[in-house]
């Protein structure tokens, strides 16, 4: 301790000018040294990886035997010679364009009501917080159970009002909104970001709103949603990439069929690489993925100067 | 409008609100509790259907109690396969990544919240990207780069990756540092400290619910991920209790009393970690959801 004392004069004879200079030098020093592990992990697991995957995707590889370049022609089937991936595709935007919407204005309709200054928020919140905490494959097999055709719960529901329910995650149909309604389960997620947002927004917006007599509609569409457009804004996103990546449901409940109509990009992109081995064309898949999902966050991006609120803008 | 027109005004806007408002609240009490028992249901179900004898399972219409309850589906269902085992290696896997993060994470936080340097802001936005970049992209080369090293079929390629940072948590801390008053810090550094010292003795203590909410989350990270062990693990003495339980699914694909049971012993330490750690995880995913 007496240590930082004792410099203190060797320093001040060397002028201000020069220490400030050393001291930002040092300062500099000390940001890269703190920040190093995360900037050798940016190489080793994101830079490196990305770079790797590009020149990957112009080979056949399976791994065991030698590497065989192959120009364009993994994106040449990929694009034009391979039915499946259309399929993929087509399986994953449908089931992100339904779920992310349902999952937005269920979480905020839910978060609105929690809103109301009910009492006992907490167990409420933590019983629709409860299921997004739960392992995705028990989470997964229990829903399986649920949508089982015969005896599953919710066709026993459903059959006390009088439908049959459909085979579910056995008809070609029917199990892609049979994994939706699994995920909606995991609802609560988007609640607790949304209600805490909603918490969030100051009182005097409400007051004075009161002052002027608004009612509670116009109030909801004038202060409470502008105010939450950032939380949503981030959530969309966040949202959309994540749905684009579903996985484990697929891989668990139904491993893409039947007839391929739950074969999610990233299940397709999981079996070329590690049930068949062809590690070239699974990069060209995977980077196709990135190039999508880049596209679709700028678009979103790009949209939300359209209706995205920021407070400071106001100011 | 005068003064006393405008009170009146006012006063009767006040009077049709209350009672809208009680009525959206009676409102917003039915919808509360009608999702709470639409939520709670699959649970109750899970747990109903892992107590019935077999033979009562595919029953239909099915019973909402077991009877006779089938306390042996959980012995018998945990021993089908060994899920001590799987629990173990989930546990050791998830001590050590949190470890690595809880580590590296918060030295990073505090570069990112404190000091000043050029290039900073542009790394920050590179932080933030790499929290959007997609995990199948990097899978395959990093799968390769691990399998050159010999680490695949063991834990290394889940655990190591954790000491690197994750930018999730370096952005949850630092949204945390930056809460924190710089007296503290300053007073030490007076007293002669060095860095780390001040994370250590200053900056830890305060930290510490920022913490143990990395820690919960990196907890509910190894338990329930299940792309990783998939791809790494391969013996079945490695597996965690996600790839375990999906292991289990695929080859006994029947027997439901004993699948809801071993799901259910699965969801149990997420439960447990869930109920006490709740404000933790409400206050992390509030954090890192809104300030985005």
């Amino acid at each position: 301790m007496g240590k930082g004392r004792t410099r203190e004069p060797s320093v001040r004879r060397r002028g201000r000018q020069r220490t400030r200079g050393s001291l930002a030098r040092r300062e500099t020093f000390l940001f890269y040294a703190c920040i190093s592990p995360w900037l050798l992990g940016l190489m080793l697991f994101v830079l490196w990886p990305m770079i790797a995957s590009m020149v990957l995707s112009l080979f056949r590889w399976d791994l065991l035997s030698e590497a065989r370049f192959v120009g364009l022609r993994n994106y040449e089937k990929l694009f034009a010679r391979d039915p499946l991936v259309l399929q993929s595709l087509k399986v994953t935007a449908v089931y992100t364009l339904a779920y992310v919407p349902i999952e937005m204005v269920g979480g905020l309709a839910l978060a609105l009501v929690m809103n109301q200054k009910i009492r006992f928020l907490g167990v409420f919140r933590t019983i629709y917080y409860l299921p997004s905490v739960l392992p995705g494959v028990a989470f997964v097999v229990l829903w399986m159970w649920i949508l089982h055709p015969d005896a599953g719960l919710l066709n026993t529901l459903l059959s006390y009002v009088g439908i049959e329910g459909p085979r579910w995650l056995a008809h070609p149909d029917w199990a892609l909104p049979g994994l939706l309604l699994m995920s909606l389960w995991g609802l609560g997620r988007s609640m607790v970001i949304y209600l805490a947002s909603l918490q969030g927004i100051p009182k005097h917006l409400y007051e004075a709103a009161q002052i002027d007599g608004a009612g509670s509609w116009p109030t909801f569409w004038k202060i409470t949603l502008p105010m939450l457009t950032p939380t949503l804004f981030f959530n969309l996103v966040l949202s959309v990439i994540s749905t684009f990546q579903t996985f484990t449901s697929a891989y668990v409940a139904t491993d893409g069929g039947p007839l391929d109509s739950t074969l999610f990009y990233v299940l397709y992109i999981f079996r070329q690489a590690f049930t068949f081995r062809s590690m070239g064309y699974a990069s060209a898949l995977a980077w196709v993925l990135f190039v999508i999902i880049l596209i679709l966050t700028l678009l979103i991006v790009r949209s939300s100067r359209e209706w995205v609120y920021y407070e400071e803008e106001a100011h | 409008m005068s003064v006393e027109a405008g009170r009146l005004k006012s006063q009767g806007g006040q009077l049709g609100r209350s009672t809208r408002g009680r009525l959206s609240l009676v409102f917003a009490y039915v919808v509360a509790v009608a999702g709470a028992a639409l939520f709670l249901l699959p649970l109750f179900w899970m747990i109903s259907s892992s107590l019935k004898p077999n033979y009562q399972v595919l029953e239909f219409p099915p019973r909402w109690l077991p009877f006779p309850v089938q306390w042996s589906n959980y012995p018998e269902a945990l021993t089908y396969v060994p899920f001590g085992r799987y629990a173990l290696n989930t546990l050791l896997i998830s001590v050590l990544t949190i470890l690595g993060h809880v580590s590296s994470c918060t030295i990073v936080a505090y570069g990112f919240a404190r000091l000043r340097a050029p290039g900073k802001d542009v790394l920050f936005v590179v932080l933030l990207a790499t929290m959007m970049l997609p995990y199948p992209v990097t899978m395959i080369p990093v799968y390769i780069g691990f399998n050159a090293l010999g680490w695949i079929n063991t834990i290394w390629p889940l655990v190591v990756p954790a000491f690197f940072g994750n930018p999730f948590y370096i952005f949850l801390l630092r949204q945390f540092f930056m809460t924190i008053p710089r007296d503290l810090e300053e007073a030490a550094q007076i007293d002669g400290a060095s860095t780390l010292q001040t994370i250590w003795y200053v900056l830890l203590p305060v930290m510490r619910p920022a913490i143990a909410t990395v820690a919960v989350f990196g907890f509910q990270a190894a338990w329930t991920d299940f792309l990783q062990p998939l791809i790494y693990l391969h013996d079945q003495s490695k597996y965690t209790i996600s790839l375990g339980l999906g292991f289990f699914r695929s080859s006994y694909d029947v027997r439901w009393s004993y699948l809801m049971a071993a799901s259910f012993v699965t969801m149990l330490p997420m439960v447990i970690v869930f109920f006490l750690a709740q404000k933790s995880f409400i206050e992390g995913i509030a954090l890192t959801g809104i300030k985005g």
